[in-house]
């Protein structure tokens, strides 16, 4: 699973949903594959606004990256550092996968399993 | 200037909406000047010829789109027409390399009168040479027939302008495709839908019952980043090496496939956010897969509990399959709706697959919300029974004229698949009559 992906998803649990405890979703035992897809600035700028960026942050530095931007880009890439810029983001949200591990909610506690890069969100009957 | 676009006779309520659809994701005005449902010929009015070149080269069901260069119910006709409209175009191909075809709808011409009716035309004085294969320009008479009369009632003579995408079904027909199921969606109504929903570079596009993929490799096709998820899980992991990733290798979009994951719509993992650019789906009908959300049948009972194995929560053990309950169809359409005005952009479009029966007894509804504008119908009869897609646009909020209305929970805990899915009963029953009402004596 990509961490673009990841900055889409939250806890299953209805009642998590209002609730800022339950996004981003913290991994646990998170192993991470390196893999290389096409450079899609146009893709990028446009769902650049869509991002969370405070959850990206989070979720980059639970996974050991350090050197994102402290703020959300504004998708230009006139200069050279602008264009540097967006091709980490693609390498960080698009090329980054989480293949195996646990994605927890921190308001409910629910741990939602990834297994060979496909996380499963179906939820306990006791959660439903 | 006016276009002839030369249809496939087929999915016929499906070839108009594309169309419009794609004149509407590039901003082109065009006007339909004649329509026909029982014929492959229509003629439109766009701007101009670059216009035309990107309607058509995108479409699935037409095979190409004409400069028209006339038109008649007879050849004489035809004839005044061509010289009334291009006599002042006929220098610019003079000296091009140039053919004569005919396709003649309902109808055969042997090669002494295909050669006849293409001399006819000998007066446009084209000096060019006569190449077969990949001329500078294609002309094409038209012919339409009707069933058993030689003589055409309708006849035109078009300058090909450009082919369209139907050479791609070869590509992606479901006869080569590694990984499917029994009910994955055929390959070109696939791609209709993913052109009515205007899937295109940069889009962000979502298949909440994704199944083996197949609109997401539509979507994919025309440039979406597609992404897709399922409450079954088998489908989305696939086996003996194939899945919906191996699909999106053997069409080398893998660049394109941004995810897929378990899940159910009725509690989706998604955070609430304007994200999706568009969202294409063929919810499950009940009829040859279950249609079914989490939950539990036996209602509210045992809810709310864990439930214990040899003194392990049963839920974090690895093979556990957490209990799913038959869900209704009706309230199935009412959520992928609510769930498109939730995650759509403003703009954004949502193609939604549903049956209904022929007879139209237990026609469902078309599921309808105030954040939601129908675009189009599109209709895909069986024998007994018909789908359609609806195609809706999300409006902008400042367009919304009245509240959302909140969905109250019904009562269904318990049901079964029959109770809450009329089409499914229908389908079972062989969709016959049901029996007159007893009259009171």
């Amino acid at each position: 699973m990509k961490l673009l992906t990841v900055n889409f998803l939250t806890c299953a649990v209805k009642g998590c949903k209002g609730s800022a405890a339950s996004f981003p979703l913290h991994f646990e035992d998170a192993e991470l594959e390196q893999r290389e897809i096409g450079y899609n600035p146009t893709f990028l700028s446009n769902i650049l606004p869509r991002l969370d960026w405070d959850a990206i942050t989070t979720t980059a530095l639970e996974l050991g990256f350090t050197n994102l931007p402290a703020t959300k880009p504004d998708g230009s890439f006139e200069t050279a550092d602008e264009h540097k810029v967006m091709r980490d983001l693609h390498t960080l949200l698009m090329e980054t996968e989480v293949v195996q591990g646990k994605m927890v909610c921190r308001n409910c506690g629910h741990a939602y399993q990834i297994k060979e890069g496909i996380a499963n969100f179906l939820l306990p009957n006791h959660l439903v | 200037m006016d276009y002839l676009v030369r249809f496939v006779q087929l999915h016929e309520s499906f070839r108009k909406a594309e169309l419009e659809a794609l004149a509407d994701l590039y901003g082109i005005n065009m006007d339909f000047l004649h329509y026909d449902q029982y014929t492959p010929h229509c003629i439109v009015r766009l701007p101009d010829e670059n216009a035309a070149r990107k309607i058509a080269a995108r479409s699935i069901l037409s095979k190409g789109i004409y400069e028209l260069w006339g038109s008649g119910a007879t050849y004489a006709e035809l004839h005044q027409d061509v010289k009334h409209r291009t006599s002042n175009l006929w220098h610019l191909y003079r000296s091009s390399s140039f053919k004569f075809e005919i396709q003649a709808y309902q109808a055969k011409r042997s090669l002494a009168e295909q050669d006849a009716l293409i001399q006819s035309f000998r007066y446009t004085g084209f000096e060019g040479p006569i190449q077969l294969k990949d001329p500078e320009q294609t002309f094409c008479i038209f012919e339409e027939c009707q069933w058993g009369v030689k003589e055409p009632t309708q006849v035109y003579l078009g300058r090909l302008v450009t082919g369209s995408s139907r050479p791609i079904l070869d590509t992606y027909t479901l006869k080569k495709r590694k990984y499917l199921s029994t009910t994955s969606m055929d390959s070109e109504l696939a791609l209709v839908t993913a052109n009515l929903t205007h899937a295109n570079p940069g889009k962000l596009f979502y298949d909440p019952f994704a199944g083996t993929g197949s609109f997401p490799i539509a979507c994919a096709h025309f440039g979406a980043m597609a992404m897709g998820s399922d409450i079954d899980g088998r489908a989305v992991r696939g086996k003996h090496g194939v899945n919906t990733l191996t699909n999106f290798q053997q069409y080398h979009l893998v660049d394109r496939y941004l995810d897929g994951f378990i899940a159910d719509l009725t509690h989706t993992p998604l955070r609430t956010a304007r994200i999706l650019d568009g969202i294409i789906c063929d919810p499950p009908y009940g009829v040859r897969e279950g249609l079914k959300v989490l939950g539990s049948k036996d209602g509210g009972k045992k809810k709310k509990e864990i439930h214990w194995i040899d003194g392990k929560a049963a839920h974090l053990q690895s093979h556990y399959i957490p209990p799913k309950k038959p869900y209704s169809f009706a309230a199935m359409l009412l959520d992928i709706l609510e769930f498109g005005a939730v995650y759509l952009v403003d703009g954004g479009r949502l193609s939604l697959w549903m049956p209904t029966a022929n007879d139209e007894e237990v026609e469902l509804e078309m599921p309808m919300h105030p954040c939601l504008e129908i675009v189009s119908v599109c209709v895909q009869a069986f024998n007994k029974w018909s789908r359609r897609v609806l195609t809706y646009r999300r409006l902008r909020d400042e367009d919304v004229k009245e509240n959302p209305p909140t969905r109250q929970a019904k009562q269904e805990e318990g049901s079964t698949a029959n109770d809450l899915n009329s089409f499914r009963k229908r389908y079972f029953e062989g969709f016959k009559e049901p029996p007159p009402p007893m009259k009171e004596v």
